[in-house]
């Protein structure tokens, strides 16, 4: 991140012209804020990023025009640098669920050719084709150095919404085109998006099963445990310096607090069980289910496995706690009625309520980022499926994710809400990691990897680059 | 001169071929008696030895069948304690899908099981509690630990002391079945028995 420099395309001489643009887009956007505010509560701090509301974008996705890169001395590795850039960028966007690129056999012209600045383009070409978005890249090689600049244009307003200049090693141009993803992601949606973000799971490595962790869209597989045991788990904590989970390396159950940096790690072997951790919000603080008591309980945890205080009380099972994303509530799952159903604590007051009652196994409980929605896994008939029900006024219906796709378990959103990762059986029996938009859209094969694949965990950006 | 060295040298080959002859006829008839004798004797030695070596054998086969009886039944013996312990540690006890109710066919098995822990003072038993994989992860590790105890419990019940008996849950991570069939599940959902 460091060693890639980055600049602004907005030059002194294009600031008249930028206020102006600022102006447009703002007539622009209160037309659609007046049509929101008919419809929905959204305030009117609804900024300039409402091209694309993202708690629902999926049913009509925005066309995009990926156009291929200009390269400016024009010699091989630069053309191939270009390829590559542009092969990165056109997955990149089309991972989001919400953006759709535009097949290149029906574009009219050729930026790389007549230019890929604003006055150099003929917004007609693109908007004539069903493109609402232009995204044009150069690139400048030059002895293993290169310079990209990006630009994301809205064809319909002839205008220029991002533009951005990297440079640095050739060898990091996938972080590069992520570093322009996530400002078209905020551009558009308001939110950063998943570029930046990670994911953890477990995978099978001759029998045992390891934990995991690649790039958002399954890229870089990398494995972070060598216990040679059952690992399972693997939760990050916000900052992402901790690394939580459960092995079996010592014979049983105990929870591993993993340090990314040079800090000591912590062991929490209590006996019985020790799982399911998971990690409070901007704190150095984790729930888990520890059964030292004879039940299995949720406890509040120090990061070197202090106990602070227990959370749940019952006679039964209660496993999988799950901080709200304000920290203030926990969701966990409990079969204190007589079946595993999930169930909200809000830890000021100590209410407990239900918030699953149709079928009769409902687990697993993961919050959307917004706090607004739990997405769980419920069994009906056998089949073992992914569902989300809306939190807002009271617990709302469930809503089938997935279907008629063998079993599908173990939800865990993005950072941004757009997207699920999940664990599926569907091709060929064998367990693998799974991608949906939020609204169940777009499933998809995450990554390939021998063995078996489960319990995604998806994270910001974390420091395992360090190991 | 010549000749007459010739005539002495046959003189001499003579005398001695001579010589040679008549030692040799003299042994024979010297050595005569003595053959008899030892003929005798051998013949006398290897009828005792014979006889010896007959009740040597008779002996010997009364004590290998003496052995063989005391071996077949030590192997009895072993073979009742081996399968007693073989049933020991490979008769499971089941649960329904999502309990951890012991059944009675699952409570006969355990009384039986306490019985032979107490037979064997010296033995240590860990007790796993496993699930089918329907369910999820961490519930099913839940639902696993429960299971191993709910044995345990009955086994403490029955008297087995707390020190002899661990319990471990390894949920839904180690099927004896790998098909996903009812009779597959069937076996998974389990309670099994360990010697340390």
């Amino acid at each position: 991140m460091n060693q890639i420099r980055l600049s602004n395309l907005y030059g002194g001489q294009l600031r008249l012209w930028e206020n102006y643009q600022e102006l447009a887009s703002w007539i622009f956007l209160a037309s659609w804020s007046i049509i929101f505010l008919f419809f929905s509560m959204i305030p009117a701090q609804a900024k300039e990023y409402d091209y694309i509301n993202i708690s629902n974008p999926y049913l009509h996705k925005t066309p995009v025009a990926v156009t291929e890169f200009k390269a400016f001395s024009g010699h091989q590795a630069e053309i191939d640098g270009g390829a590559h850039a542009m092969h990165i960028l056109k997955d990149s966007l089309d991972f989001t669920g919400y953006l759709k690129v535009i097949n290149p056999a029906a574009y009219l012209s050729n930026p790389a050719q007549t230019g890929i600045q604003l006055g150099q383009i003929n917004f007609k070409d693109w908007t004539g084709i069903g493109a609402d978005l232009l995204v044009t890249g150069g690139i400048e090689e030059s002895q293993g150095q290169v310079k990209l600049k990006l630009r994301l244009f809205d064809t319909f307003n002839s205008k220029l919404l991002v533009g951005k200049i990297y440079t640095g090693a050739s060898s990091q141009i996938r972080k590069m085109i992520h570093m322009f993803c996530s400002e078209i992601s905020h551009k558009l949606t308001g939110n950063w998006g998943v570029f930046n973000s990670k994911i953890s799971f477990v995978s099978t490595v001759k029998g045992n099963k390891e934990i995991f962790i690649c790039d958002f869209d399954g890229h870089n597989p990398k494995q972070l445990t060598h216990h040679k045991s059952i690992s399972l788990s693997p939760a990050w904590s916000s900052d992402g310096q901790w690394l939580a989970y459960v092995s079996y390396a010592k014979g049983k159950p105990d929870i591993y607090i993993k340090n990314m940096g040079k800090a000591p790690g912590f062991i929490v072997n209590n006996e019985g069980l020790n799982i399911s951790p998971d990690w409070m919000p901007g704190q150095d603080k984790f729930a888990a289910t520890l059964s030292f008591s004879g039940n299995q309980e949720i406890y509040l945890l120090t990061k070197k496995g202090e106990i602070i205080k227990r959370l749940t009380k019952s006679w039964g099972v209660n496993v999988s706690p799950k901080f709200s994303p304000d920290g203030k509530k926990i969701a966990f799952t409990s079969n204190i009625g007589g079946t595993p159903q999930i169930y909200v604590k809000n830890l000021e007051t100590g209410d407990v309520k239900r918030i699953t009652f149709e079928g009769r196994y409902n687990t697993s409980p993961a919050w959307s980022p917004d706090g607004k929605k739990m997405a769980y896994v419920g069994i009906e008939k056998n089949k073992i499926n992914i569902f989300v029900i809306s939190l807002d006024s009271g617990p709302g219906t469930p809503v089938q994710l997935t279907m008629n796709t063998c079993d599908n378990e173990d939800p865990s959103w993005s950072p941004d809400g757009s997207l699920i990762v999940f664990t599926s059986n569907r091709e060929g029996k064998t367990p693998r990691l799974f991608v949906m938009t939020a609204a169940g859209t777009d499933q998809r094969r995450l990554l390939t990897l021998p063995g078996k694949q489960s319990q995604p965990y998806w994270s910001g950006s974390t420091s395992s680059e360090n190991l | 001169m010549k000749k007459k060295l010739w005539m002495n040298l046959m003189a001499a080959v003579l005398v001695a071929g001579l010589f040679m002859t008549v030692s040799c006829a003299k042994k024979t008839i010297v050595s005569e008696p003595t053959t008899i004798e030892d003929q005798a004797k051998i013949e006398a030695e290897a009828k005792a030895k014979a006889e010896a070596e007959s009740r040597a054998e008779e002996a010997r086969i009364k004590a290998q069948e003496l052995q063989d009886q005391m071996a077949s039944e030590q192997a009895q013996a072993e073979a009742k304690i081996t399968a007693a312990q073989n049933r020991f540690t490979n008769q499971n006890i089941h649960f329904d899908f999502d309990s951890s109710e012991l059944s009675s066919m699952a409570k006969t098995l355990l009384k039986e099981k306490a019985e032979w822990v107490t037979d064997n003072p010296g033995v240590h038993v860990t007790i796993q509690g496993h699930c089918d994989e329907r369910g999820t992860t961490e519930y099913n590790l839940a639902l696993g630990e429960r299971r191993a105890m709910a044995a345990k419990n009955y086994l403490l019940n029955l008297g087995i002391s707390n020190s002899r008996l661990i319990s471990i849950s390894f949920g839904e991570e180690k099927p004896l079945d790998l098909g996903s069939s009812e009779e597959a599940y069937r076996k998974n959902r389990r309670a099994q028995f360990v010697l340390k």
